[in-house]
């Protein structure tokens, strides 16, 4: 019981990640047309980011919170600016070529100046200790990341489904020329989104530092995991991913209890036998 | 959806195959006499199974419009299964080969039916995917050895006479193995086969009103792919010696996708002066250690912003030839 409580907890908490980080690649891919293959290396940099604002600047966790995804965020919309935005028209595996050799360099430079070891990143003090459920042990930490994980993600879907930002956003994805008619930048909409889509990757990489440490290369496993979990949840909505995301998750902790050889691949036979019934995915449409 | 690649380049067809056929016998002529040139032959052998590899990717991409992410699955099943083979079942080399490319096509016919079923976008990430699942099994199974590998595989006697120890003798082997590879892609780009995959490329939807069941071309072109990636692994496992987990890791398969970026989307030999670009900058870079991925990385950059036709085909537009 206590084991079993244990691992679905660790799915919980995994599950949290990829729902951040595909609800990040779910909104990049909705305005841009671009599978975002340096979700991972940005997950990364938020949790460096953090670990730098702690180290070098004296500046903890709860702001870190806040201002890592903001920088990491504005990097992103930097290379938005300079790269991703002269692929616009043209064919969607140029993105993915593009941001593929993106998340080489990123990952190559700190992989030269940190090696790949972790680097450990303290639990804020606030978060110390756990709670005894009677039957389980809860970090307050990892309770902590679940609940700031759920929150955000459905923040950012009522952004998206329920405000009028949102419905120029989803207007913009539709179509572009007719919503630029009214008056609307969509360009700068496509870089806020692009930087919105990259601070939540950079989120979840800070919400992770104290649990997983800081590796070089935190992202690059992860975000294969993810792409199986955008695959089997479908691109079609946000709430998809974030449903899929916690869903994997749990089914990940409870394979790693009743049969932990296959808890790596789960995911991925899962998206084999998805695809076979269904094409599309869950929440998917038709591409 | 824009093309790929840019086809202005080809004119006439009798005279776009003239153009390759010297091409071809100038690559052939000059992949010849290198054991006569004092070039390590190890680092050539290398190249060609990259340079067959890539071309087997091309075939795919270039041709086709289907991005895998996932193509360093075929290379390293076929190098595992034929490193089992000739070291533990003690089979010789041709029959170590065929039993490589057999799991090859095996193995694409399977992931094959199941990627198949999404487009774009989508069929890379299922590919990568099913390559990483792949992964995780050879690094669970005991047969591969994990993290160690199959190391010390004996190279054999081909047909039981052609001894593939001596490293002349070892270099036309597979010089031959990649031509022959080289050539049945050459002859399916090139056949009513290759004609429909450039048109599922350039629109599915009209090849599907002109009444081509584009599914099974695709299946098809990614099983065909496959299976010659198999024949590079099962090649690389003779000259390398080892099979390993690097073969396997989706790292490789984006290696795989510069090798043809950087050479040239969509062109009969891009893809062999890619391979042999990137194993040579592997090889005199290695002593900068990571930065070889952050160059690698910044070449990926420039070439999809500034150089998408890679170089042989920036040479063909140049010369308004087919290469």
């Amino acid at each position: 019981m206590q084991a079993l409580s244990a691992q679905l907890l660790v799915g919980l908490i995994n599950g949290s990640f990829y729902a951040l980080l595909s609800l990040g690649l779910a909104v990049i891919f909705g305005m841009l047309n671009i599978i975002n293959f340096a979700h991972g290396a940005v997950y990364m940099m938020g949790a460096f980011c953090a670990y730098f604002l702690l180290n070098v600047f004296g500046i903890g966790y709860w702001p870190a919170l806040i201002v890592a995804p903001i920088l990491v965020g504005i990097f992103g919309m930097v290379m938005e600016r300079t790269m991703l935005k002269w692929l616009t028209g043209l064919d969607q595996l140029y993105g993915l070529l593009l941001t593929f050799g993106l998340a080489l360099i990123i990952q190559g430079v700190f992989q030269n100046y940190f090696g790949s070891s972790g680097l450990p990143y303290a639990i804020p003090d606030e978060l110390q200790g756990g709670i005894n459920l009677g039957f389980m042990f809860l970090p307050i930490y990892r309770a902590w990341v679940i609940v700031c994980s759920l929150v955000v993600c459905i923040a950012t879907w009522y952004l998206i489904e329920r405000t009028r930002l949102g419905a120029y956003l989803r207007a913009a994805t539709e179509n572009p020329t007719l919503v630029r008619a009214f008056g609307i930048n969509v360009p700068r909409m496509i870089t806020l989104t692009y930087g919105l889509g990259v601070g939540l990757a950079a989120l979840a990489g800070v919400l992770s530092a104290p649990i997983n440490q800081v590796r070089p290369l935190m992202g690059a496993d992860l975000i294969i995991v993810v792409f199986a979990v955008v695959v089997i949840g479908g691109m079609g909505s946000i709430m998809g991913s974030i449903i899929t995301g916690f869903a994997l998750g749990i089914v990940e902790g409870l394979t790693k209890y009743f049969y932990p050889e296959a808890s790596n691949t789960v995911v991925f036979v899962l998206m084999v036998l998805v695809l076979l019934v269904k094409p599309t995915g869950l929440t998917g449409r038709a591409t | 959806m824009p093309a790929l690649t840019d086809d202005t380049a080809r004119t006439a067809n009798g005279r776009a195959i003239g153009d390759e056929m010297i091409v071809f016998i100038l690559m052939t002529a000059l992949l010849a006499i290198v054991p006569m040139t004092g070039i390590y032959p190890y680092f050539v052998m290398q190249g060609l199974c990259f340079a067959l590899l890539a071309c087997a990717f091309n075939l795919l991409l270039g041709y086709g419009g289907l991005l895998s992410f996932g193509h360093a699955m075929f290379l390293g099943t076929s190098g595992y299964v034929s490193a089992h083979a000739l070291k533990v079942w003690g089979l010789p080399p041709e029959l170590g080969i065929v039993a490589g490319v057999a799991a090859a096509a095996v193995l694409s016919v399977v992931t094959g039916v199941v990627a198949i079923r999404r487009q774009g976008i989508y069929f890379a990430m299922i590919t990568l995917a099913l390559a990483q699942l792949l992964y995780f099994i050879y690094l669970q199974t005991p047969f591969t050895h994990g993290e160690d590998g199959i190391q010390g595989v004996p190279q054999g006697k081909l047909f039981g006479v052609i001894d593939l120890s001596h490293p002349d003798t070892l270099y036309y082997v597979i010089l031959g193995g990649f031509l022959f590879g080289f050539l049945v892609i050459y002859r399916a780009i090139n056949s009513p086969f290759g004609e429909v995959l450039k048109s599922i490329r350039e629109n599915e939807q009209r090849a599907i009103s002109l009444g081509y069941k584009t599914d099974q071309y695709k299946l098809l072109a990614y099983v065909l792919s496959g299976t010659l990636a198999g024949l590079a692994g099962s090649l690389k496992v003779l000259v390398a010696q080892n099979a390993s987990l690097t073969d396997v890791h989706w790292t490789m398969s984006g290696e795989i996708v510069l090798m043809t970026l950087v050479g040239g989307l969509g062109t009969v030999f891009g893809p062999v002066v890619g391979a042999f670009a990137i194993v040579a900058m592997q090889q005199y870079l290695a002593g900068f250690g990571q930065w070889v991925t952050v160059i690698q990385g910044a070449i990926f950059v420039v070439c999809v912003l500034t150089f998408r036709r890679g170089v042989v085909g920036e040479i063909a537009h140049y010369f308004k030839r087919s290469l």
